[in-house]
């Protein structure tokens, strides 16, 4: 008899599970997740403000003016008896929604001249970088000023478009710059030529062909000009001219009567501060990781 | 009576020092600088009611007559060597110094106080008088010779003595505004005790010791430096040392931090203020030409509640009505209580002002609140958006630069401004012009017409009697407040602080008055 053995059969192999992507950056990325995280608890505290925040954040309170932090104002009072914790949460939904929206069409806008500018070349190229040249000449902080004192207000919705044009010109050109240093070896690629001799009009090669491909840098700088936006936002209430009282704004509530207390109730000043520094901070390690997740020369 | 007392106290807290210019010598040299917080929109003291003007432009101006230092509200001769006044006290004759000189060199005669104070009472075309309302009882301007000058009035004005000293009513060179009638807007050309020496927007303002200056040995100031600050920054210059003064005034919070950085070096004085704040309504634009809309509005805001909590933090703390409280002519808080908007049971006054806004319509009332953005004007907008709140109101807080908050006001592009109003005098026919008319009175920016109010307004200024002049203010205060086109808020508190090198400065009820700094001396750095 012929011991017909059946044949041996290799050990199974695990079945291939690609990790998610999302687990990939946790694990890579623990610093950008620990910025990504402290981003969203802003978010949702921004977002469900009349539900999480302990008071109305524009209610007088005399009684409780100047309280320091306690069971019942945990961040304390504002000289008006207003408490800090529940501004700082309205805040938030100021902050991220005046950064998110400000550097959304800052890097978009700047993006799209970037890309332009690079597909045409020539003089249309040269004409556009020197106009970039002179918006750059100018500190970010001061050619907000300009254009916040020349629109003035404008409500929309309870968010002042003009203070988010203010802060979105000043991101255009730096990011045109960078976007436009990737676009131009884009269009050296075959595709593009392709996409040429193929006929297709100049928008529908920018928007279509070239936009998509320089996303990775549009999302770093998406992120990080959120931070930058935050901050100039504080800088603007700050300076008074961004938000106005009594609507809560974390620059805001450094300015007017913290400044005369900052002895007797230094909490007035202190958590808002922390808040700008903790939120720039959240933007700046997640825009970092970022940048590191999608860079694939980063990635060997 | 406790604001009755606030007024008559009057009085001058020093940490720790006695005022002793008197008994000093004045020391001659020295640059004063001091510190505004707004940057001036005009040059010209006719067209302008702000402290940004006329603490700058103050030094180099004269007036008529002015108020005597250390003695408000006496009034003494500044230009005028001496003055008579007619027995049926229709004519006003002033004797000027002779060999007054402004600072090109000119000489100083009746005709530049002419041309003058007809440019106040009778502007030409294009040209802003901010107090043409308080000559319209001029009848004529005489100058029989170069040092007289004879100001007739149609009828009698009691207070006609406060306009000659008034700080406002600088006198101009009559060559110069023939020449063109807009010269002082951006020109500065008087015979005070400092010449102009230039003006950088922004940030500073300077001038030099006249050395022809008409009363002898002064100015003792070599010149001042009036530098444009914010209210923050002028805390940390002055504990620094880097300014001596801030002559408009402080917050209790803001006192107490300057005295413990000072310290022996600290001179603070305190007095109530004729400064007071009010809610302007355009009358023009609805819901606001509307008297129930107002009156709601008015009745929301709890005055008492707010000068006991804004006091604490803010210059803002006494109730009044609309002449300063404790002045002669001002309510008691027995007769205050009985205006609406100053009662003191606050569940009934926003009962009735939810009536008022069912009533007419406006139950879900929004609006823009203008306002400047400078202390205290944010705090007061602050309080009444939580006072109008309580009645269901939403407001959005508009705050506007200098320049644009007073163009938004003169053209009527607001729908309720936060505004304020001082002057010289409590006296009501230069107190109240804030509630008369709008075409009686430039200033009161409300655009409404009340011809009640105005006829009562003319009644009592010519009244000579005390007790009936002051009825007939009364009747035109419970008008003004039924009617609620502009209301008083509160009444500021004057807190200021200098370094103690500052001397001869005069504190005051008022802070436009006694800013020539032709007495202010230095006394050595410590």
């Amino acid at each position: 008899m012929t011991d017909l053995a059946s044949p041996a059969r290799p050990a199974a192999r695990p079945a291939y599970r690609p990790r998610s992507r999302v687990v990939t950056f946790v694990t890579m990325q623990p610093l950008g997740t620990a910025g990504l995280a402290i981003i969203l608890l802003m978010a949702f505290a921004g977002i469900f403000a009349e539900w999480v925040s302990p008071y109305d954040p524009v209610i007088n309170d005399f009684v409780a003016m100047l309280s320091p932090p306690s069971l019942e104002h945990p961040l304390g009072t504002d000289a008006f008896g207003r408490d800090i914790l529940s501004r700082l949460i309205y805040g938030a939904r100021t902050a991220l929604a005046i950064g998110f929206i400000s550097s959304f069409v800052g890097c978009t806008l700047g993006a799209a001249v970037g890309i332009a500018s690079a597909y045409f070349g020539g003089r249309t190229d040269l004409l556009i970088q020197r106009f970039l040249e002179i918006l750059l000449s100018f500190p970010i902080i001061v050619l907000a000023l300009v254009v916040v004192a020349i629109l003035g207000r404008n409500l929309v919705l309870g968010i002042d478009v003009n203070l988010i044009c203010a802060i979105a010109v000043p991101i255009v050109p730096r990011v045109a710059r960078v976007i436009r240093s990737s676009a131009l070896s884009i269009r050296e690629m075959p595709y593009i030529d392709a996409a040429r001799a193929a006929g297709y009009s100049a928008p529908r090669i920018i928007f279509r062909h070239m936009a998509p491909n320089v996303s990775a840098p549009y999302l770093i700088m998406l992120t990080a000009y959120v931070a930058q936006a935050i901050l100039l936002e504080a800088s603007l209430s700050f300076l008074g001219l961004g938000v106005s009282e009594p609507l809560p704004a974390w620059g805001l509530m450094l300015s007017g009567s913290s400044s005369d207390f900052y002895r007797e109730a230094p909490w007035m000043i202190l958590f808002p501060g922390l808040a700008i520094s903790l939120a720039v901070f959240a933007f700046n390690l997640f825009g970092d990781s970022l940048r590191d997740w999608l860079d694939p020369r980063l990635k060997t | 009576m406790r604001a009755r007392t606030l007024l008559a106290a009057g009085a001058v807290v020093l940490a720790g020092i006695v005022p002793a210019a008197a008994q000093e010598t004045p020391v001659r040299g020295g640059t004063l600088n001091f510190s505004i917080a707004a940057e001036p929109p005009t040059y010209d003291c006719h067209a302008s009611s702000t402290f940004a003007v006329i603490q700058r432009v103050a030094p180099h101006y004269s007036t008529v007559l002015k108020y005597e230092p250390h003695k408000y509200p006496n009034v003494v001769g500044d230009l005028a060597q001496s003055w008579t006044i007619s027995p049926d006290n229709l004519a006003y004759t002033v004797k000027l110094h002779p060999n007054v000189q402004f600072h090109d060199g000119s000489i100083l005669t009746s005709s530049d106080v002419k041309a003058s104070y007809e440019r106040i009472a009778n502007p030409p075309a294009g040209i802003n008088s901010a107090r043409r309302d308080s000559m319209v009882k001029l009848a004529s301007i005489e100058t029989p010779d170069p040092l007289t000058v004879v100001f007739r009035l149609k009828e009698v004005d009691v207070a006609f003595l406060n306009n000659l000293a008034s700080p406002w009513n600088c006198i101009y060179s009559a060559a110069k505004l023939k020449e063109n009638p807009d010269f002082p807007a951006r020109n500065v050309l008087g015979t005070g005790p400092f010449k102009f020496t230039g003006h950088v927007a922004g940030s500073h303002w300077t001038g030099e010791r006249f050395e022809n200056y008409f009363r002898k040995g002064h100015p003792y100031l070599d010149g001042f430096r009036a530098i444009t600050m914010s209210t923050s920054a002028t805390l940390n210059a002055l504990a620094g040392k880097q300014v001596d003064a801030e002559f408009r005034g402080f917050s209790p919070p803001e006192r107490d931090r300057l005295v413990r950085d000072l310290g022996k070096d600290a001179q603070v004085f305190e007095e109530p203020w004729l400064l007071h704040m009010l809610v302007t309504f355009n009358n023009e634009k609805p819901p606001f030409n509307d008297a129930r809309v107002r009156r709601a509005l008015s009745l929301a805001i709890d005055r008492w509640g707010g000068s006991a909590s804004l006091g604490r933090i803010s210059l803002l703390r006494n109730v009044g009505g609309i002449l300063p409280p404790g002045s002669p002519y001002a309510a008691t808080e027995e007769e205050l209580v009985k205006l609406p908007g100053f009662g003191k049971d606050m569940a009934a006054n926003r009962a009735e002002a939810r009536r008022l806004l069912k009533e007419a319509g406006q139950e879900n009332l929004s609006f823009t609140l203008a306002n400047r953005t400078i202390a205290p004007y944010t705090a007061n907008g602050i309080f009444l958006i939580d006072q109008w709140r309580q009645i269901g109101v939403k407001v959005d807080h508009q705050q506007l630069e200098l320049a644009a908050y007073f163009s938004s006001m003169s053209s009527g592009n607001y729908e309720v401004i936060v505004d304020s109003f001082t002057d010289y005098s409590p006296d009501p026919n230069t107190g109240v012009i804030k509630y008369i008319s709008t075409d009686r009175s430039p200033q009161a920016f409300s655009r409404h017409t009340d011809r009640k109010l105005d006829e009562l307004f003319d009644l009592q200024a010519k009244t000579t009697d005390k007790v009936e002049r002051r009825k007939l203010v009364r009747q035109l205060e419970a008008r003004a407040m039924e009617q609620a086109y502009a209301v008083p808020f509160l009444y500021w508190h004057r807190i200021v602080v200098l370094n103690k090198r500052v001397h001869g400065w005069s504190m005051s009820p008022f802070h436009m008055i006694y800013q020539d700094l032709g007495d202010v001396w230095l006394s050595p750095a410590s």
